[in-house]
């Protein structure tokens, strides 16, 4: 195959030269300084860079420290509810919105609106809501039901679902309309075909719809998962981490090691794992969707 | 970003421009709730009469928040022309790079040597022998607010020592009052805890702890006492959701908590709320058990900057620090203590007043900021945050974290 295609470095050399800049970039910036990160997550750097080498030490003290266990944990439980549950409710609605409603240009703005909000925003008004004496809690309460408690981010069990439920508010929209599009992208053909056919409607969208949906599913899952990785804001803004260390997450650890404690070392370390988990989920997943044969 | 602090110079230069060779200085800090507002603006005031003109550049959220924000912006070649630090262990590493102005020729002409009392506090500014900053005031974690009003409604008498004030607050629950105000704050959680150690353990503890680092002292039986106290103090401490120490104060002035150990800068809250030391609130320096007061407290530091006309109100702002007048002023406003034992405070309040007293005896104590380095600062936060909001911790397994964190302490 290989000599079919001989080499040859000038053809299309317009496009090769508008690239480079881009090809820079991503060498230096996102290659460079994730290799000069890792580099240095194996000394022990304060508030400046030192080239003062302890091997393991930094990542022996990272493992054996409470507050990243915690946050680890978090980061599981929220990704991978968060992204369960973004794909279910984001599909729901966009199968709801597509069977040709009334007003579905209101409704998908109403849906949609939450994303145009900054997790900071997110992060207080539920933060308000979810408040025992004047949210959800107390509303309720004033209606009667005198016993009811609901305080999600007073109880350190159960604060990471607190969140979990802004960002899915904040996040579903987005979801849905990525799905919306996906759902409109279908021949209406098919529908026709499958109706011919006899086959029920839930049917259709499990077996022929949402196969059909795999590029739309995927770009989804890697915005999604973007975004969980890097959940920093919403904490901030909702529960500052607390109660206690009980909400902390990864990319937290990351901030405050690496500026407020001044203790870089650290902090590069935390990072040099984050990276290296998502590594180990996106290498063989990616390998297996775009390696192997080429799609057209 | 650039193109704003350019609109913002020019209004302001506008304001000033009947002043002649006024120099935009700006200033970072974060005092930012009333009462620091207040004695913030009373530097402002002497230096704009000075000719200068300052930009205030407060950074909302606390030293936590503000301190990445001031390390970024003079490690990113953007330094304002004088920042807040704590003074100790926080800047060692900018002042070693050599980013920090040495203010040794004004400390000199000026004799601040002399001057600054206790001179732990000059010494903390001093690197190999060179002065780095003006300490501007002194502060104290060790007091303890109790609000009158809250312990007439649980009928009882006001504590005098933190022992009553522990057998007192099941009392005070039932009066349907918090006993202890703490907010969720890390660092005010793991400040509790240290004013615990220097009280109850004693001062030569706490500097054997963190000056020595002496792991064995950390798993003795006195600090066991204090994780014991601490533990008391996490049962005292349920119901007060708030997040920021002064809502946490808060508390105690309108009388919802019983008491708060916060260090002086909570003074100034009882102040701006127009409440009297004595008839409305209580302190009590040393928790009453221990009256020793530590000297850390808040300094200003001047970045290398080229341009001599910033250099010349640099200098200016330096000595204008110090200066009897402006010390008076901004500490009386602050709550804190001034530098200078020369001045005269005859219209400070009753804690102030032993404040001062305790400060004449000699039974003071270096500061944690000054022993310790952020990063063991920033562990001892998330195991302190964790313990007192998490009831499953029990004293022991914090004691063996606490050794842990003591023992790689550097």
């Amino acid at each position: 195959m290989a000599n079919d295609k001989p080499f040859q470095p000038f053809r299309n050399l317009n496009a090769k030269i508008a690239s480079i800049p881009m090809i820079l970039t991503a060498l230096v910036i996102f290659v460079g300084c994730t290799l000069w990160t890792i580099f240095y997550s194996f000394t022990k750097s304060k508030l400046l860079p030192k080239l003062d080498f302890v091997g393991f030490d930094q990542y022996e003290r990272l493992w054996g420290t409470r507050r990243w266990l915690v946050s680890i944990e978090n980061l599981l439980i929220y990704g991978s509810l968060s992204l369960i549950f973004s794909l279910l409710i984001g599909f729901l609605l966009a199968a709801l919105l597509d069977q040709k409603i009334r007003f579905e240009d209101t409704f998908r703005t109403i849906l949609l609106y939450p994303f145009a909000l900054s997790f900071i925003v997110t992060g207080l008004v539920w933060q308000w809501i979810l408040n025992p004496d004047f949210g959800v809690q107390h509303a309720v309460r004033s209606l009667g039901w005198e016993s009811f408690n609901f305080d999600p981010l007073y109880n350190a069990n159960i604060v990471i679902y607190g969140v979990l439920i802004a960002g899915l508010w904040q996040g579903t929209g987005l979801v849905m309309c990525l799905m919306l599009a996906g759902l409109r992208g279908i021949d209406e053909d098919i529908w026709k075909a499958a109706r011919v056919d006899g086959i029920p409607m839930w049917k259709t969208y499990l077996f022929i719809v949402i196969p059909m949906m795999r590029p739309v599913f995927i770009t989804t899952i890697v915005i999604i998962t973007s975004g969980i990785v890097r959940v920093y804001d919403l904490i901030v803004a909702q529960t500052g981490g607390g109660p206690g260390i009980a909400s902390e997450v990864p990319a937290k650890y990351v901030y405050d090691y690496m500026f407020q404690s001044q203790n870089l070392g650290q902090g590069f370390a935390a990072s040099s794992i984050m990276l290296l988990t998502v590594a180990i989920i996106v290498i063989p997943w990616a390998y297996l969707e775009f390696g192997g044969k080429r799609r057209g | 970003m650039k193109a704003l602090r350019a609109i913002f110079a020019a209004t302001t230069a506008l304001c000033a421009a009947t002043a002649a060779n006024a120099t935009d200085l700006e200033v970072t800090h974060w005092w930012t709730s009333g009462g620091e507002a207040a004695a913030v603006a009373e530097f402002a005031k002497a230096f704009n009469a000075t000719g200068n003109n300052w930009v205030d550049g407060a950074i909302a959220g606390g030293g936590g928040t503000a301190r990445p924000v001031m390390v970024s912006r003079i490690i990113g070649g953007d330094p304002m022309g004088a920042t807040q630090f704590n003074h100790g262990r926080q800047t060692e590493e900018l002042i070693e790079a050599g980013l920090m102005r040495d203010l040794t020729d004004i400390a000199e002409a000026e004799g601040w040597k002399d001057i600054i009392n206790p001179p732990s506090l000059l010494d903390s500014c001093t690197v190999d022998g060179r002065i780095y900053c003006v300490p501007v005031n002194i502060h104290s974690w060790q007091w303890l607010w109790l609000s009158n009003a809250a312990f007439e409604k649980a009928g009882i008498p006001v504590p005098n020592n933190w022992d009553e004030f522990v057998a007192a607050a099941p009392k005070l629950e039932e009066a349907g009052v918090v006993p202890l105000a703490l907010g969720q704050q890390p660092w005010q959680n793991s400040g509790l805890f240290n004013v615990l150690i220097a009280t109850l353990a004693g001062p030569e503890t706490l500097i054997q702890v963190y000056g020595e680092k002496d792991v064995e002292v950390a798993a003795g039986p006195k600090i066991e006492r204090v994780f014991k106290a601490a533990e008391d103090a996490r049962r005292m401490r349920k119901g007060s959701n708030v997040q920021d120490w002064n809502q946490a104060t808060n508390l105690v002035i309108t009388g919802q908590a019983g008491g708060q150990i916060m260090g002086d800068w909570a003074q100034g809250e009882f102040q701006v709320a127009g409440q009297v030391a004595g008839e409305d609130y209580t302190c009590l320096p040393g928790l009453g058990v221990n009256e020793v007061i530590s000297t850390g407290g808040d300094a200003f530091y001047f970045p290398v900057v080229d341009d001599p006309e910033v250099q010349k109100a640099q200098d200016q702002l330096a000595s204008l620090m110090v200066s009897p007048a402006v010390q008076v002023a901004f500490n009386l406003k602050k709550g804190s203590l001034p530098v200078r034992g020369d001045v005269d405070l005859a219209t400070a309040n009753d804690c102030m007043k032993k404040g001062l007293k305790i400060l004449a005896s000699g039974n003071t104590l270096p500061d944690v900021n000054q022993l310790n380095t952020e990063d063991t600062n920033t562990q001892l936060n998330d195991l302190f945050v964790e313990f007192f909001n998490d009831e499953s911790i029990t004293a022991e397994d914090a004691q063996a974290r606490f050794v842990d964190i003591v023992a790689q302490g550097d």
